[in-house]
């Protein structure tokens, strides 16, 4: 076993921007907005309307199928309206607004502890639906789904993912810092699920603080262990995580639990915590807020649903009251920029950084033909080539690059672009393709249903 | 000369045996070739465009002689073509009217607002993946030409924002609206001027809040249609171009001036 990868890159970490800032709670007061697409799958189907009387704690949208989670209100007050509204995304979406009364009155506090030995398997997964926990990585896959694989038994490793490999991004090394305990409780819970697995907390090796933080914890849980992992973007990418602690590759048509793992990031195992043993549903997690453009970078522990200008507010405004030139949900590498900053924190935004440098629009200034320099194909995390890929995705050649190139096994971490002298828009270029090719095939899939 | 008598037998009886043997596998494997496919693939265009749905023109061809097509099935060849398939295969060509593509957005800079600032991918799919809307509206055109960069007869050009189609030009063969991510462009019956130039479906509030050249659905225009040409569906009015007559009762009466007949033909520009 390695600890890392083959590839990835090394960006300037900046992490110490807010790296020693503890995790303070932010309790929100503007009007909240609680998308109704939060996580992958099909969006919650909304049971309040408006007028309603909403408390903190309460589901205002129900999970719609099996691959979907529940909605929780995270403050109390009344519902303004179930309307469109900008969300991170850029476009108009489904959300239920909530004028927050300020009060948070909620219908438990949440202080009395369930005996984790007396709950079965599927009371715990009940309550993890329950209380709407999707993957807190930033992908939100809802977990009660990824507890409910195939062949439960044949789960080798539980994961506990604290590498938090993006630049900038501090508030899981916080979390691990502090709930170090809760983290594995959380840990020992899932792995009841999974009666053969092993735990492994995974840690960048650029957080010595949480390492031995997590070490303290496991003391005395002989089925978890820590693991300091090389720091190297991207150790966090689930692939990346199970190539360097189970030592497997495995294709982009399987899931990680069909080669005996789960992934679960360290934040989605304290909100497991929290669901089973005290019934708190998921309304709060931590977050970052960053960036060069930031006064006071710091680390929160924020409601869902507050606005971006609100928690940038409270982390002291921009620097020099100067407005920032971009503002990511999320890091530099794989965030997606926002262009109004009044939209709502989901349960997936880890980060809010504003930067004062359009890396992009740099880029595209500088942007020269391709070198065929080769060193795309040396960073990349998944062993593909993304020079050849870019060629064929340039003429529109879809089966060489989803069959020859294997393109579709790009997990978009952006390290091809980071490293390309020429600055080329490479992830941009897959990501486009990708979804080509998507929809493609749904044509074809909706065609041959005819 | 006893060599060369054998050698003239010997290649002799081999070309009989060939001949013969050409013969009998030229009767087994006969395939019918139907001669009007050849005559069919001289009328089309050929620029094997694809718009039909198939690969190319000779694609095209074999199914209009197979029948799996109908005569109009070109679009860029419009009735001519049709007329003179319809000659070769002895079907009546119904006459088809010119389509044009007709992007249904006037939403430039003059009348709304740009979101942010977009970099990246100059591609207006690329731009709707990465989240970021250019104009505040969450229908209008990107303005980043997809559409004209696709374009087989450079008909398309984007000033102020917008896409336009140069009629003139434009052959109908509607690949300008497979590139379209906003899904803006409709290909619509030259002669019907009157059409509803936005694609909002928002309500009508929302609507001036974005763009003051928006259809806020007031449905006036379906009031005063007196041929029943003209629908509000989902806050947005739409023609329906068979039902059409021109009468312009609608283009008079709309409030957001959001009607347009356009002018009967625009200048053929000098070729790009």
């Amino acid at each position: 076993m390695k600890d890392t990868f083959r590839g990835g890159v090394h960006p300037r970490e900046r992490k110490s921007l807010s790296r020693e800032m503890p995790l303070r709670v932010y309790n929100a007061v503007g009007e909240m907005v609680f998308p109704l697409a939060q996580h992958i799958g099909k969006p919650a189907k909304a049971i309040v309307k408006k007028g309603d009387t909403v408390t903190v704690g309460q589901c205002i949208a129900e999970a719609d199928g099996f691959v979907s989670a529940n909605v929780i209100c995270s403050c109390s007050g009344k519902v303004k309206a179930v309307e469109k509204r900008r969300t991170i995304s850029g476009a108009m979406q489904e959300c239920v607004v909530v004028e927050n009364d300020g009060l948070y009155t909620g219908t438990s506090d949440y202080s009395v502890r369930d005996n984790p030995d007396a709950l079965s398997v599927e009371e715990i997964i009940a309550r993890v639906k329950a209380a709407g926990i999707i993957g807190l990585g930033g992908a939100g896959f809802p977990t009660h789904v990824k507890l409910m694989p195939k062949t439960p038994l044949g789960v080798k490793y539980l994961i506990a993912n604290g590498a938090e490999c993006e630049p900038y991004i501090t508030c899981n090394d916080q979390l691990m810092r502090a709930y170090s305990d809760e983290i594995i409780e959380g840990m020992e819970i899932v792995l009841k699920v999974f009666p053969n697995a092993e735990g492994v907390v995974a840690i960048e090796s650029n957080k010595p603080e949480a390492i031995a933080a997590m070490e303290k914890a496991v003391q005395g849980h002989d089925r978890i262990r820590v693991m300091a992992l090389r720091t190297k973007y991207p150790q966090g990418g689930e692939r990346s995580l199970i190539k360097a602690i189970a030592g497997i590759d495995y294709p982009v048509t399987k899931l990680p639990a069909d080669v005996g793992c789960i992934v679960d990031n360290v934040g989605t195992l304290y909100a497991i915590r929290q669901a089973v043993l005290y019934r708190e549903p998921l309304f709060r997690h931590p977050l970052t807020v960053t960036g060069e453009a930031i006064a006071n970078p710091c680390n929160f522990i924020v409601r869902d649903g507050t606005s971006f200008a609100e928690l940038i507010q409270a982390a002291g405004g921009f620097k020099d009251g100067k407005e920032a030139v971009k503002i990511l949900s999320g890091g530099p590498m794989m965030g997606v920029s926002v262009s109004s900053i009044d939209v709502p924190v989901t349960k997936t935004t880890n980060a809010i950084t504003a930067l004062t440098e359009d890396a992009v629009e740099r880029a595209e200034r500088q942007m020269t033909a391709c070198l065929h320099c080769g060193r795309c194909t040396t960073v990349c995390p998944s062993g593909l080539m993304p020079q050849m890929m870019a060629e064929a995705a340039e003429i529109r050649d879809y089966d060489r690059y989803e069959k020859k190139l294997y393109g579709l096994d790009c997990v978009a971490c952006g390290s091809c672009t980071y490293i390309c002298p020429a600055k080329r828009p490479l992830t941009q270029t897959f990501k486009q393709i990708k979804a080509e090719i998507m929809a493609r095939k749904r044509a074809a899939a909706a065609g041959g249903n005819k | 000369m006893e060599i060369i008598l054998t050698t003239t037998i010997v290649i002799t009886v081999i070309g009989i045996i060939v001949g013969a043997g050409l013969v009998f596998m030229g009767k087994k494997f006969h395939v019918d070739v139907d001669e009007r496919e050849a005559a069919v693939r001289e009328c089309l265009p050929g620029n094997n465009c694809g718009a039909c749905g198939y690969a190319g023109c000779d694609a095209a061809a074999a199914a209009i002689v197979a029948e799996e097509a109908p005569v109009t099935v070109c679009p860029v060849g419009g009735a001519a073509v049709a007329t003179k398939i319809g000659g070769i295969m002895g079907a009546n060509a119904e006459p088809v009217e010119r389509k044009v593509a007709f992007v249904k957005c006037r939403g430039t800079c003059a009348v709304t607002k740009n979101q942010g600032a977009y970099t990246g991918i100059r591609d207006c799919r690329a731009a709707v993946l990465s989240g970021m809307n250019l104009a505040e509206c969450d229908y209008g055109c990107i303005g980043l030409g997809s559409c004209a960069a696709v374009c087989p007869q450079n008909a398309i050009t984007v000033t102020d924002g917008v896409a336009k189609v140069n009629e003139a030009r434009c052959v109908g063969c509607g690949l300008c609206v497979k590139a379209c991510p906003k899904n803006l462009i409709e290909l619509v019956p030259e002669s019907k001027f009157v059409r509803v130039e936005c694609s909002n479906r928002d309500k009508g509030p929302f609507v001036k809040k974005v763009c003051t050249a928006g259809c806020i659905g007031c449905g006036i225009c379906a009031k005063q249609c007196g041929s029943d040409a003209i629908t509000v569906e989902n806050n947005l009015a739409h023609v329906r171009y068979e039902n059409c007559i021109l009468c312009g009762k609608c283009v008079e009466k709309c409030p957001a001036k959001v009607i347009l007949p356009r002018k009967a033909e625009e200048p053929e520009t000098k070729s790009a």
